[in-house]
């Protein structure tokens, strides 16, 4: 690595293997990250079954640990998407458990699914911003939403949006923006709770490679706050580049789960980027 | 500081939806309109036809020989017959009196009083005439001419054909006004249901958005609900200004010729007002909150 001043600007986290403690950076007061429990994710035999008979996932069984940055890659159709729609509990899994942060999603009532939620930020490929507010006003909302007094709104909103490097974009409408701008609002929105566990569904996959390595770098940067990341994807330059754990998914079942311990924990988001740019990837190619 | 947020959203959404939103206040409006000016009228129509059949009545005329005592017995049977709500006494005299009122000429040529005694009786609702004709006078066994249960009474007439006319023409008319004023709210219902229906239907994906943000369902609902009562309020606001304008306008110079637009029974109009009101907007409020119910399944 060429670039180490990186180093010295981020605060260096004690480099524990692979899970560092979540609590490295405070996150707010008020939110809570998950207490207990060694995984953030469990998933155990899950099943899922659509109506029109076709398989979602099948006996799909992993763990995430806190901390830890995550690819779920595989083609179109492979359960990715399944996997975080269960996540969010937009669906029931058919037959399994999945725990999050200790918790069996099953034991949710519909009724406490939002509150579950709310510690859960999801970036989705298609960017799903509310189309009538500002910049500022979506990010706001996700604030709001948890009953966020007015002047918590006015002291988060601009610091995440400064982070995401939208500061001067905040009162432009969705579609005033280009597709890696309104990524970069959805992550801002996902983020702002500082929730313990972020999920991004093909964050990429509406736009051009460089605008992709930014938002990469972006949700690496949130990584090493301490969020546990989990990004599905079926950009496979962009997985070999960051060289982080892979889960690879096939008409609904693990094939592969390329364990930690392949990549180098502690890199500033400088390097990371530089890498990610370097157009000969410096692991051996491990498709 | 909850309230002022909901009502912030849904001012934003009135603003950022103005295609829609108009496209509500104008069917509320409509609606509004049309019920406004067909209550009245199914009232007036309604109170016209009760008031003729209040005159539907059964007249007991005494032999011109009956004597006092008879009278009263015969009072006595009359207000005990079933059926019957009052019983009033129309003497020869009065009859004259009211009968030279209409016609001064044709009675001058009379020299004494052709009029028998009448008992008027009012029954206790039009449709009982015919049972309490029967009952005065029951048809003689041979199927013969009714023969009366008092001596002294010379004829029971229930004005048969004018009666049976005016229940029957009431009757359809009464018939008529409730089926028009059951289509109407029928048609309102689902012309209101639709309208709100298609703007949230544009806006689903929002509502996805926000449930994914975490946002309960009455936290996106209430913002729908404050718009909804917005809507229904400016459309019947402005329906009830067109229709005093109308009534201003219109109805108010006629009332005097017009007996029908007169009738007594018709809604006062600020109760016309405040029903349209609380109808408006109740509709619009709660159409909204529940068509979201779909959408919030996510």
């Amino acid at each position: 690595m060429a670039v180490t001043t990186g180093r010295s600007r981020q605060p260096r986290r004690a480099a524990s293997a692979h899970a560092p403690a979540p609590a490295a950076h405070a996150p707010t007061a008020r939110e809570p990250r998950f207490a207990g429990g060694s995984a953030v994710i469990e998933f155990r035999g899950v099943e899922k079954r659509y109506d029109v008979g076709a398989i979602g996932l099948d006996q799909a069984t992993f763990s995430v640990s806190p901390g830890e940055f995550v690819f779920l890659v595989g083609s179109t159709g492979s359960g990715k998407s399944t996997v975080m729609r269960l996540l969010i509990k937009e669906l029931e899994p058919t037959a399994g458990s999945i725990e999050v942060a200790g918790r069996e999603l099953a034991e949710i009532t519909h009724k406490r699914v939002p509150y579950y939620r709310r510690n859960i930020g999801v970036v989705f490929q298609d960017f799903k911003l509310l189309p009538n507010r500002t910049v500022y006003d979506n990010v706001a909302y996700a604030l709001q939403v948890t009953g966020g007094s007015r002047k918590d709104i006015r002291a988060k909103v601009p610091d995440i949006l400064r982070l995401t490097g939208l500061s001067t974009k905040l009162h432009n409408y969705p579609d005033q923006l280009s597709g890696g701008e309104q990524q970069r609002v959805a992550i801002a929105r996902a983020f702002v709770n500082h929730p313990p566990l972020l999920l991004a569904d093909e964050p990429t996959g509406n736009l051009d490679p460089s605008t992709s390595i930014g938002i990469m770098q972006l949700l690496y940067r949130i990584n090493r706050t301490g969020t546990t990341v989990l990004v599905a994807t079926h950009d496979h330059a962009m997985v070999n580049k960051m060289r982080r754990r892979v889960i690879e998914l096939a008409k609904g079942r693990i094939v592969r789960d390329e364990a930690t311990g392949l990549y180098t924990r502690d890199e500033s988001t400088r390097e990371f980027a530089a890498r990610l740019r370097s157009d000969t990837p410096e692991a051996p190619e491990i498709w | 500081m909850r309230l002022g947020f909901f009502l912030r959203e849904a001012m934003r959404s009135l603003r950022r939806n103005a295609a829609p939103s108009f496209a509500a206040l104008a069917t509320i409006l409509l609606t509004m309109l049309v019920v406004g000016v067909f209550i009245p009228i199914v009232q007036a129509t309604t109170g016209a036809a009760n008031d003729v059949r209040k005159r539907v009545l059964v007249d007991v005329y005494m032999k011109t020989d009956a004597s006092q005592v008879d009278l009263d017995r015969v009072r006595e049977l009359l207000t005990g017959t079933p059926n019957v709500k009052h019983v009033e006494f129309v003497s020869k005299a009065q009859a004259l009196a009211q009968q030279q009122k209409r016609d001064p000429a044709a009675f001058k040529l009379l020299a004494s009083n052709p009029l028998p005694d009448t008992f008027r009786l009012t029954p206790q609702n039009p449709d009982d005439v015919l049972k309490i004709k029967s009952t005065l006078a029951p048809t003689g066994a041979a199927g013969g001419a009714p023969v009366p249960v008092d001596s002294s009474i010379d004829e029971v007439s229930d004005k048969k054909q004018d009666t049976t006319k005016i229940l029957e023409v009431t009757r359809f008319v009464k018939l008529m006004a409730a089926t028009l004023a059951a289509l109407l709210i029928a048609a309102s219902i689902f012309l209101i249901a639709n309208t709100i229906r298609l703007s949230l239907y544009a806006r689903r994906r929002e509502v996805e958005v926000m449930k994914l943000v975490g946002a309960t369902d009455w936290f996106i609902r209430w913002p729908f609900v404050i718009e909804g009562i917005v809507v229904g309020a400016l459309g019947t606001l402005l329906a009830v200004l067109l229709l005093a304008i109308g009534k201003i306008a219109i109805i108010d110079p006629l009332a005097n010729d017009f007996a029908l637009i007169a009738a007594p029974q018709t809604i006062g109009f600020p109760v016309l007002i405040a029903v349209m009101m609380a109808a408006g907007i109740a509709i619009s409020a709660i159409g909204s909150g529940l068509s979201l119910r779909r959408f919030l399944r996510v």
